[in-house]
C-alpha cells in the first residue's frame, strides 16, 4: 500500500494549520503613519506588539542623585582617573553610581574594580569600559549628525546588561548539512530579518566601508553599474537589520520609486546614511582594537572568535529613536558630552 | 458591426433582474437593460471626474495623470474635492460601474440559460478591486490606504506598499498568488499551442501541397498523454484554466488584505513560526 500521498497531505495540513495558529498575527484598527504625499504608499507601518514593546524597553532611567559640579577634580581626589579626571568628585561618584546601574546592576563595583584597589586596571572590564567612555564622549562629539543634541550614553546600548543585548558577530550557522556552495545566503540570516538574504551584510558595511551604490541611474541597463543581483541584496540584507533595529520600513527613509534619488527620500535618510558611518567607525576604532581583551567565551565573543559589534540595533532597540529621543545629556554631558583624554590605551600591557 | 450570423436567436426576451421591460432592448448589437444604463451613467460620471480631476492636477501627460486618495487624517471621512475627495466619488463610480457590468452579465446570462460562470468570474476581479480600495482602507481606518488612479502613481504605490512590508516576496498569500498567474499564463500558453496546432496541421509533403485535415480533440489527448502522460481533456482544460485564474485574482486579495489589517512587520518575519516549530526549535 502507498503511503505516501496520506502523509503528504497530513504534513502540508498540520503546517498549513501551524502557518496560521503559530503567527502573531495583528487586529484592526492598526496604526499607520503617513510619511509622503497621498496616495504614494509612503506609509510607515506599526506593529501594535512591537510598539508596546519598545514603550516598555525605552524608558530614561533616573540619575541616583543629582551631582554637585563644583568642588574638588576627581583627578586630584582619586588615582588612575585617566578620561573622567576633569569632573567634580561628586559628579564622578554619581557617574561611577550611574554605570554600575546602567552596566552591572548585579555584579555591582567589582564587575569592573578589584574592591581592595579600586584604582587598578588588573580587571579588564575596567579597561573596556574606560575605552567604551571615549567611544561616548567621540559619538556625543563627532557624530551629532547622528545622534543631534540628543547624544548617547552607555544606558542607551547596555540597558542594564553588561553586555548589550542587541550587538552582532560573524554568523556561521547553521552548518552546511552536505556538500554543496551556499555563498553565505539562503538560511535564516539572524542579523538580516531572518531574511534568506546574505547573513553576514554586516561585516561589508557596518565594520568594512562597502558602498550602498548598486542602484542604476538609467530606466535602461547601459552596462555603466556592475553590481550584480547578490550585491544588491547583499545591501537589502543590511537594510533589512536597520528596519528591524527600527521598528521601521523601507519607505521610512525611502520612495522605492527611486531608491537612490536623494531628492525623493525623506530626510531620515540623511541621519541614516550618517549611521552607518557611525557604528562602522565604533567598529573599527573602539570594538575590533579591544578583542584581545575579552574572555574567549560565547559570552564575549562570537562563534568565530570577532568581537561583539555594534550595529544598528544595540542603541535603537527596535525603536525610531533609542529612548523616544529623549536625551540624559542634561545629566551626563559633563562626563559623555565633550572628549576629555582620547589616548589609545595599551591593551597589550593589561594582558 | 454587422449581427453576427447567429446573433438573432440570442435575442431572448426576459431574464431581466430590475426594470422588467422597460430596459430590455437593444442598441445595434448591444443589449442595454437597467444595469447597461447605470453602468452607462457610472463610466461616463466616473471617467468626467478623472478628467477634471487631470484639469485641476499639474499635468496632461497620460502617464503621470494621478487621481489620489485622501491623506490618512481624513480617516474613513469624506475629504474635499480637491484632496481626495474625487477619489472617493471616482472609487463609488468604479464600483458602481462594474457592480452593474457583473449584474447585466447576469441578466444575459439568464436570457441565455446559462450557468453563470462569466458573471462569477468577473466578480473575483472586482472583488479584488473592492479589496484594494474598500475592505482594506475599511480594515486600516483610512481611505488613505486606497491606490491613486493613475498610471505611473499606481505602479509606485505597489511599490511602496510592497516595501512597507520590508520584502513582499516573502508573503505566503502573494506567493500563492504569483504562482497561480504563472501557472495561468502557462496553462493558457500550453492550451493555445495546442489548439493552434491541431487546427493548423500544415500541409501534405509532395506536389499537391494538400491542407492536411484538422485534429481532433483525440489528437490534442493523445498528445499531452505522450507527452506529459496524461490530459484533462477538451472541457476540462476550460475548468482549469478558471479555477487558477480565479485563484490568482482571489489570492492577490488576500495577500494585500492580510498586509497592514493583520500584519505589520514584515513579511520575511512572519516566517517565525517556520524557525520556531517545535522540529528544530
Amino acid at each position: 500500500m502507498n503511503f505516501a500521498l496520506p502523509f503528504a497531505i497530513a504534513g502540508a495540513t498540520l503546517l498549513g494549520i501551524a502557518s496560521v495558529v503559530g503567527v502573531d498575527w495583528d487586529a484592526p484598527p492598526v496604526e499607520t503613519e503617513q510619511v509622503g504625499y497621498r496616495g504614494t504608499g509612503m506609509y510607515v507601518t506599526k506593529d501594535a506588539a512591537e510598539a508596546a514593546a519598545g514603550r516598555a524597553n525605552n524608558v530614561v532611567p533616573e540619575s541616583p542623585w543629582e551631582a554637585d559640579p563644583e568642588g574638588d577634580r576627581a583627578s586630584e581626589v582619586y588615582e588612575n582617573v585617566q578620561v573622567l579626571g576633569h569632573l567634580s568628585e561628586d559628579q564622578f561618584d554619581q557617574f561611577m553610581a550611574s554605570i554600575t546601574e546602567w552596566v552591572s546592576p548585579e555584579a555591582s563595583c567589582e564587575y569592573c574594580h578589584n574592591l581592595e584597589n579600586m584604582a587598578s586596571d588588573e580587571v579588564y572590564t575596567k579597561i573596556v569600559a574606560r575605552r567604551m567612555i571615549q567611544m561616548n564622549q567621540a559619538i556625543n562629539v563627532d557624530w551629532t549628525a547622528h545622534v543631534g543634541d540628543t547624544g548617547v550614553t552607555c544606558y542607551t546600548c547596555h540597558r542594564g546588561n553588561p553586555v548589550p543585548e542587541e550587538v552582532w558577530y560573524r554568523d556561521i550557522e547553521p552548518k552546511k548539512a552536505s556538500r554543496g556552495y551556499r555563498g553565505g545566503q539562503n538560511v535564516a540570516a539572524m542579523f538580516g530579518g531572518n531574511s534568506s538574504l546574505p547573513q553576514n551584510a554586516l561585516e561589508d558595511y557596518l565594520l568594512g566601508d562597502e558602498e550602498i551604490r548598486v542602484h542604476a541611474d538609467t530606466a535602461l541597463p547601459t552596462g555603466a553599474q556592475k553590481a550584480t543581483t547578490k550585491e544588491t541584496e547583499n545591501t537589502w540584507s543590511l537594510m533589512m537589520h536597520m528596519s528591524e533595529s527600527l521598528g521601521a520600513n523601507c519607505v521610512t527613509c525611502h520612495n522605492s520609486r527611486a531608491f537612490n534619488d536623494w531628492d525623493q527620500s525623506p530626510p531620515q535618510r540623511v541621519t541614516a546614511w550618517h549611521g552607518i558611518r557611525m557604528a562602522r567607525e565604533l567598529n573599527v576604532d573602539y570594538m575590533v582594537g579591544l578583542t584581545p581583551l575579552f574572555p574567549k567565551d560565547e559570552v564575549h565573543l562570537g562563534p568565530e572568535g570577532d568581537v561583539l559589534k555594534i550595529g544598528c540595533s544595540t542603541c535603537h532597540n527596535g525603536v525610531q529613536k533609542p529612548l523616544y529621543g529623549e536625551s540624559m545629556m542634561g545629566e551626563y554631558g559633563a562626563s559623555l558630552g565633550e572628549k576629555s583624554n582620547t589616548d589609545v590605551p595599551d591593551y597589550g600591557a593589561s594582558n | 458591426m454587422a449581427l453576427l450570423s447567429f446573433e438573432r436567436k440570442y435575442r431572448v426576451r426576459g431574464g431581466t433582474l430590475l426594470g422588467g421591460d422597460l430596459f430590455d432592448f437593444w442598441v445595434g448589437p448591444f443589449y442595454v437593460g437597467f444595469f447597461g444604463i447605470t453602468t452607462l451613467f457610472f463610466a461616463i460620471l466616473g471617467t468626467a471626474l478623472i478628467i477634471y480631476g487631470a484639469a485641476i492636477g499639474p499635468t496632461w501627460n497620460i502617464w503621470r495623470i494621478s487621481i489620489a486618495p485622501p491623506d490618512l487624517s481624513y480617516g474613513l471621512a469624506l475629504a474635499p474635492l480637491a484632496e481626495g475627495g474625487l477619489w472617493q466619488i471616482i472609487t463609488i463610480c468604479a464600483i458602481g460601474a462594474f457592480g452593474s457590468w457583473a449584474l447585466r452579465e447576469v441578466e444575459i446570462c439568464r436570457k441565455l440559460g446559462m450557468g453563470f460562470h462569466v458573471p462569477f468570474a468577473f466578480s473575483v476581479a472586482v472583488f479584488a478591486y473592492v479589496t484594494l480600495v474598500v475592505i482594506r482602507p475599511v480594515l486600516m481606518g483610512a481611505w488613505g490606504h486606497g491606490f491613486p488612479y493613475g498610471i505611473f502613481s499606481h505602479l509606485d504605490w505597489v511599490s511602496n506598499v510592497g516595501y512597507q512590508y520590508l520584502h513582499f516576496h516573502y508573503n505566503p498569500a502573494h506567493m500563492l498568488a504569483v504562482s497561480l498567474f504563472f501557472t495561468t499564463t502557462m496553462a493558457l500558453s500550453l492550451h493555445g499551442g495546442l489548439i493552434l496546432s491541431a487546427a493548423n496541421p500544415g500541409r501534405k509533403s509532395g506536389w499537391t501541397n494538400e491542407q492536411k485535415e484538422v485534429k481532433t480533440p483525440e489528437y490534442e489527448d493523445t498528445f499531452f498523454r505522450d507527452t506529459i502522460g496524461y490530459s484533462v481533456g477538451a472541457l476540462g482544460i476550460h475548468r482549469v484554466g478558471l479555477l487558477l485564474a480565479l485563484n490568482a485574482g482571489f489570492w492577490s486579495a488576500i495577500c494585500i488584505v492580510i498586509s497592514g489589517p493583520f500584519w505589520n512587520e514584515g513579511w520575511p518575519q512572519w516566517w517565525a513560526w517556520w524557525l520556531n516549530l517545535p522540529i528544530w526549535s
